[in-house]
């Protein structure tokens, strides 16, 4: 992201470019907030809290306001009475937001395929990263989160 | 013991007692189920005070004259000891009376039991679905529900 | 003023939506919804075999999901009338109080969460991270872990087992007496759960409570003294109760019930006897075909004292040729990971128990089995029509008939009142709504 230009960096400054520089300040400011509904909320609880530690990666204050919030966490199985309110939290979110969906039961509905259990939260709201497992272990959910990062640096800001 | 006080006091309202693997049933006809409850909350010897559960069960598949059964299990704090009530009821005519006169908790129980089965408890002063949502049409654990038949409010409709 | 709390709101872990008539900040009148976890786990249990229901039982209680794990298996076992090996039964001692203790620890450090003690939730969820890793030790998982099998268990405890489980242990009491020097006489959290969330011992038994809940109005009702269930009756604990029903006798009474649980992993983990896990192996007579089968297996040790019998038709592993002949089976328990992927006797075994249409059936009828979970009794109430597969399993959730209850606890409390008394539920959406 930095132009390697040794003259202007010896001199104390760098050059970039903004779309970068803006990506670079927004993956590591991530503000969250985790829908959780069902299993994976224990292994939320524990990438969140010291052991595994969310915060080391910036993503580390959950919001509980839609409005304050930048990526949508969808932990647990999604039912089809819960999904409204799914779709209307994700709408209530303001530019620019992002999706993870988090465990099996939100990519694809997981083995509850009943009449009860949306299949894939992907039917409802758009979905940026995928965490499989069931629950997907505190490592995997960190391998998420990074893609995620990648992906907020790699894409086009809207400023 | 308990099996032989229900039928001494309901004789021909119990239509089959067993104890199969030591829990201790009772099949009685709907009409004595609101007193047959009493009679096991009430009476010292057997001090059934706690509902332990309440749920039914669809025979369609099973061998069986009726279609559902409403299955109590009671419990005694201080006996200690446990029973089953079972009730079996037809088709056309799903109606049980309703414990919520003895048990609080049985209002909860009745509703679970009417949204998923469809089985209608008289008397009861809230008989509204309590898992699924109102739009959803029919009663899930029945046999004859198709186990992957989805009604989506939102997203695409199956 | 009409409020609406939920489905999803900060200050309560779950989804649950209550619809609350407030006056002035007093809760006047309210009304509890749930449902929003319904993932059919009783459908589900109908479509397959019985082996197929225990991953579906893990995600019930997803907190303490051992326990769920067994409740189910004991249930079915009950309905087949077999008896599980001794050191089955210790297993299953040591593990439902690893789970106990991993519960009650989340409980009480995310009702302090949201109160606004985040420290004392991390240091909780600090301690079960060391139980997680025993969990993961033994059973490969370290949320849903599928480890009860009908008839035994998945796999034998690990080396080295005892001495990490009295370190992990060593640990948690550790933490244990952080939070209390931390909280159990803090102003503002006594003053938050003192005299808060009361029920009378009459509410909480017409309720049909149970639990640490129930314990908390004085009852002593505990499925593991009242009706010992495995090998609880050999062991020295109490069952420690509350006199008010109130929020902070909930959080003391969680708080004694972890060290009485940690009481009982340390006299199982003296006490547990060698031996095999699944039952059917434990010396009972096996017909010849069979002994050849364990001995190509390299299970020779022992074959030589086994009674034999000649199979009938001569020609060895013709059992279950007819449909509607009840042979035994070959085993109950679904053969050891190693067999199925690493010889072809066990393959052959692991498919002829889980092909539909094979596999063992129970005799028609039903059983109830109650354990006791984490929030109270939890009974598996299972029905059989003679089929491989389950005609209908019922689970009774022990957090149903507590949230059958909220309305009444919060009723007359401010709004406030309603996020301790909720975090002292303990409410568990997949055993809530299954």
């Amino acid at each position: 992201m930095i132009e390697k230009n040794t003259d202007t960096l010896s001199m104390g400054f760098f050059t970039t470019k903004v779309n970068d520089i803006v990506g670079w300040a927004r993956k590591y400011s991530i503000f969250q907030y985790p829908f959780i509904t069902a299993c994976c909320g224990m292994e939320y609880m524990s990438v969140a809290c010291s052991h595994y530690d969310i915060d080391r990666f910036g993503a580390g204050f959950p919001r509980f306001s839609p409005r304050q919030s930048d990526v949508l966490f969808v932990v647990g199985t999604i039912s089809h009475k819960i999904a409204p309110v799914l779709k209307r939290i994700y709408e209530q979110m303001t530019e620019p937001k992002w999706v993870v969906a988090f465990g099996v039961c939100t990519c694809t509905g997981g083995f509850y395929d009943n009449y009860a259990t949306v299949q894939g939260i992907d039917t409802i709201i758009p979905v940026d990263i995928y965490i499989p497992g069931c629950p997907p272990r505190p490592e995997n959910v960190l391998d998420g989160l990074m893609k995620l990062q990648e992906k907020i640096q790699h894409s086009k800001q809207a400023i | 013991m308990i099996l032989e006080k229900i039928k001494e006091k309901f004789g021909e309202a119990v239509l089959e007692t067993h104890s199969f693997r030591g829990d201790d049933t009772a099949i009685i006809v709907k009409e004595k189920i609101v007193e047959a409850a009493k009679f096991l909350k009430e009476d010292p010897e057997l001090d059934f005070n706690v509902l332990i559960d309440l749920t039914a069960v669809d025979c369609l598949k099973l061998d069986k004259p009726h279609r559902f059964e409403v299955v109590y299990h009671f419990f005694s704090v201080a006996k200690k000891h446990r029973v089953r009530l079972k009730v079996p009821l037809t088709e056309e005519d799903p109606v049980v009376d309703t414990l919520t006169g003895l048990w609080p908790i049985a209002n909860w129980f009745e509703r679970e039991a009417w949204d998923m089965f469809g089985v209608k408890f008289q008397g009861h002063p809230n008989l509204q679905r309590i898992l699924m949502y109102d739009e959803f049409q029919g009663h899930p654990l029945r046999k004859d529900y198709p186990v992957s038949k989805r009604q989506p409010l939102v997203g695409p409709q199956n | 003023m009409f409020l609406n709390m939920g489905p999803s709101h900060p200050a309560m872990h779950g989804i649950v939506r209550l619809l609350l008539e407030l006056d002035g900040e007093t809760v006047v009148n309210s009304d509890v919804e749930i449902g929003f976890l319904h993932r059919a786990f009783e459908k589900m249990s109908e479509q397959g075999g019985y082996w197929q229901v225990v991953p579906y039982t893990d995600r019930l209680n997803y907190v303490s999901p051992l326990i769920n794990n067994f409740g189910y298996a004991s249930a079915v076992e009950k309905l087949f009338g077999i008896d599980i090996t001794e050191r089955t039964k210790y297993i299953r001692v040591i593990m439902s109080e690893i789970s106990r203790v991993a519960d009650h620890l989340t409980c009480v450090g995310a009702t302090t969460m949201e109160m606004g003690a985040f420290t004392v939730f991390l240091y909780m969820i600090k301690a079960r991270e060391y139980l997680y890793e025993l969990v993961e030790d033994v059973t490969g998982a370290r949320v849903t872990v599928s480890y009860a099998r009908v008839g035994g268990v998945k796999s034998d405890l690990p080396e080295g087992f005892k001495e990490k489980t009295l370190k992990a242990l060593k640990e948690t009491r550790k933490v244990l007496i952080e939070v209390n020097k931390l909280i159990t006489r803090n102003r503002i959290f006594v003053d938050r759960m003192k005299g808060i969330g009361v029920i009378s011992k009459e509410d909480a038994l017409g309720y049909g409570i149970t639990g640490p809940f129930l314990r908390s109005t004085g009852v002593d009702y505990d499925v593991r003294k009242d009706q010992p269930y495995y090998v609880y009756d050999r062991f020295d604990f109490d069952v420690p109760v509350g006199e008010k029903g109130d929020n902070y006798d909930r959080y003391l009474l969680r708080m004694e019930e972890m060290e009485q649980s940690m009481r009982i992993i340390e006299q199982a983990l003296e006490q547990i006897p060698a031996g095999d896990l699944n039952v059917d192996m434990a010396g009972r007579v096996i017909p010849a075909a069979e002994m050849v089968d364990e001995a190509k297996m390299g299970h020779t040790s022992g074959l030589i004292q086994l009674e034999v019998t000649a199979d009938p038709t001569l020609e060895g592993g013709s059992e279950r040729f007819y449909d509607n002949i009840h042979a035994c089976s070959k085993k109950m328990a679904v053969p050891p990971k190693e067999d199925t992927y690493g010889n072809i006797e066990g393959l052959m075994n692991h498919f002829k128990i889980v092909m539909n249409g094979h596999g063992v059936r129970p005799p028609q009828g039903e059983a109830y089995f109650p354990v006791e979970g984490a929030n109270g009794e939890l009974g598996f109430y299972v029905v059989s029509d003679g089929t491989g597969t389950p005609y209908r399993v019922r689970v009774r959730p022990p957090c149903f008939t507590i949230m059958a209850a909220l309305s009444k606890l919060i009723q007359g409390g401010t709004l406030a009142d309603i996020i301790p008394t909720f975090g002292s539920v303990n409410m568990i959406g997949g055993e809530l709504d299954r």
